[in-house]
């Protein structure tokens, strides 16, 4: 890294070696000018392999990906990739699964992250009391994270099995169901056992987000509450809520962007059926990409960043105004 | 805090945290259980909750018919290598993020969130295109070169959080000493971070260890493949065996877990350093 640099200017060597000194106004602008174009190579050289790994394999593939969407890219045909405008959105329009695909994820984020976002906070605010043992039971909850979406799909797979699952068998114990449920064969069932999972995964983040910004509540005002006689309740929603609620707001953007592009559960437990009902926007771009239509797949990406950035514009906007940046 | 508590409330709140971590370990449970199940009693009612006999064929079929342990070396090499040197570049990179400011800082920060924005399988196609150019489909060096591009940007971020808390003043006495700036770095700053950069690593470590589409994309041959590829091939086949494919999730969960659990605490750290702000 520093061969890319200039070798230092004597009067910096005397300095490092030296007691201090005081810099001369003729030469202090050369220094100055000197030393900026150090920092700057400084920071090049930093920036540089980071910068190198990251243009190459992934915003080149996914600039090159976003103008697949305008030509007929098809592996079964590889001889014609000639430009059709907006041929593959058009197609994805009217493709009869597109409004399944549609209200899935739109119940996939919202039935996911509402359970997440209360469980979470629940957790959280218990969390904050001091207990032996608060540290172990931290670690504990923590271990969904460290597992891959996609096998914890497998896990629940295994459990939502219909003949040999352990749902089953625990609701047929506790009488609430008479004969074991197909869970996974039939579309409606099946998002729910895929939701159940995804809050399983999800419930964590937003516990570990929320803890730490409710740490970060100062014990003085929680203690003039009390002395003005605040309630629990009260105490809640005017303090609590209010000195938390740009991480609350930034948490929840982080989450919805994130389901919304996590294929991984799905992937592992229904893969998108039975019958393609179950696809979210995701896994119907890999399935699509998977018959081998590059083009109709990228044109999906597109319509999902476009859809997200909407989302995040929106959603900014809305939760700016009602105060956020304190 | 600690303020007086009724005693429903403490009820209420044992209540909760109780089931919460039932419903957490369960899952886990019930895959290891059925793991060391042997084929007959994983499919017979009713279900045994502990079972009867312990049996080690699951895992023995794993290493035996399938080769399972050369996924497992597969996806150690990978992630240790991808995750070693992505957090080394990472450093550098939110080391300049942490310490200096410049004009392009706010666009690289904002190149790094898009990333995570942006649903990766658009660049699935195009990726693969590029390395059959390069000759490095179906090869792991390939495959942790990806890899290393996929963990940047996000441990760019953890780690200069981490930068943030450390007083600049420690580097700046060993640069006045003569050290460079890339050896303060190392040799002052390095052992001071320690538990972050452990963090960051196993972050980038399980993170690969995990990946499923970019490895199915890019490595078809069976002694190239990954562990999840293999899940992926396991849960393909019509009849999944749950004996093994049981025995695989265990040796797939375990250590990503025994290194979570080393590390949670400055994960968390690392994850909520970002978005929290007094």
């Amino acid at each position: 890294m520093r061969a890319g640099t200039a070798p230092p200017p004597p009067e910096k060597v005397r300095r490092r070696s030296g007691g201090p000194r005081r810099a001369q106004p003729a030469e202090g602008g050369r220094r100055k000018r000197e030393f900026t174009t150090r920092r700057g190579l400084t920071i090049a050289a930093f920036m540089t392999p980071a910068a190198l790994f990251v243009a190459f394999f992934t915003y080149y593939p996914m600039i090159a990906g976003s103008q697949m969407a305008f030509r007929h890219w098809n592996l079964s045909d590889l001889t014609d990739t000639s430009f059709v405008g907006f041929g593959n959105f058009k197609a994805i329009f009217g493709d009869p699964l597109w409004g399944t695909v549609l209200s899935n994820t739109a119940l996939w984020v919202v039935a996911s992250i509402v359970p997440q976002l209360v469980i979470g906070f629940a957790l959280a605010l218990w969390l904050r009391r001091r207990f032996r043992f608060r540290g172990l039971y931290q670690a504990l909850i923590f271990f969904p994270w460290a597992i891959s979406g996609f096998l914890i799909g497998i896990l629940f797979r295994w459990m939502f099995n219909s003949e040999f699952g352990v749902v089953n068998d625990l609701l047929m114990k506790a009488s609430l169901i008479d004969e074991p449920v197909a869970w996974l064969a039939d579309p409606k069932t099946a998002m729910v056992a895929i939701i159940v999972a995804n809050i399983w995964y999800g419930v964590t983040f937003f516990a570990i987000m929320i803890l730490a910004a409710l740490q970060s509540i100062p014990d003085e005002i929680y203690e003039a509450a009390a002395l003005d006689g605040a309630g629990k309740v009260r105490t809640l929603f005017r303090i609590t809520i209010p000195y938390i609620r740009a991480t609350l707001a930034l948490t929840v953007l982080l989450r919805v962007i994130w389901i919304f592009n996590f294929p991984d559960i799905i992937f592992g437990t229904t893969g998108g059926g039975p019958n393609n009902e179950t696809h979210i926007v995701t896994t119907w771009m890999i399935t699509i990409m998977q018959q081998g239509d590059y083009g109709r797949a990228s044109a999906l990406g597109l319509l999902i960043v476009a859809g997200l950035l909407l989302f995040s514009v929106f959603y900014l906007t809305a939760t700016e105004e009602k105060g956020v940046r304190r | 805090m600690n303020t007086r508590e009724s005693r429903a409330g403490k009820a209420a709140r044992i209540g909760f945290l109780t089931l919460w971590l039932i419903f957490t370990i369960f899952p886990l449970y019930w895959i290891t259980i059925t793991s060391f199940k042997p084929a007959g009693d994983i499919f017979t009612f009713p279900l045994a909750y502990w079972p009867e006999d312990f049996s080690l064929e699951n895992y023995s079929g794993l290493f035996g018919a399938s080769r399972f342990g050369t996924y497992l070396l597969n996806s150690l090499i990978v992630s240790a290598v991808a995750g070693t040197v992505a957090t080394v570049i990472s450093m550098l990179s939110a080391y300049v993020l942490a310490r200096f400011e410049f004009r392009t800082k706010t666009a690289l920060l904002m190149a790094a969130l898009v990333t995570q924005m942006i649903p990766s399988f658009i660049a699935l196609g195009p990726l693969y295109l590029l390395m059959t150019d390069l000759r490095l489909v179906d090869n792991r060096l390939g495959l942790v070169l990806v890899y290393i591009a996929v963990c940047i940007p996000f441990c760019t971020v953890m780690l200069r959080g981490f930068f943030a808390n450390i007083p600049d003043t420690l580097e700046e006495a060993a640069m006045i000493d003569g050290c460079s700036r890339l050896g303060a770095l190392f040799r002052v700053l390095l052992p001071v971070m320690k538990p972050g950069i452990v963090a960051a690593f196993i972050f980038n470590f399980v993170n690969c260890w995990n990946e499923l589409f970019l490895s199915v994309t890019l490595m078809n041959s069976d002694d190239n493949k990954t562990v999840p590829t293999a899940l992926n091939g396991f849960i393909s086949s019509f009849n999944i065996d749950w004996g093994s494919m049981s025995a695989a999730a265990v040796l797939t969960i375990l250590p990503t877990m025994v290194l979570f659990a080393f590390a949670s605490r400055h994960i968390v750290q690392g994850l909520t350093a970002g978005a929290v702000k007094g």
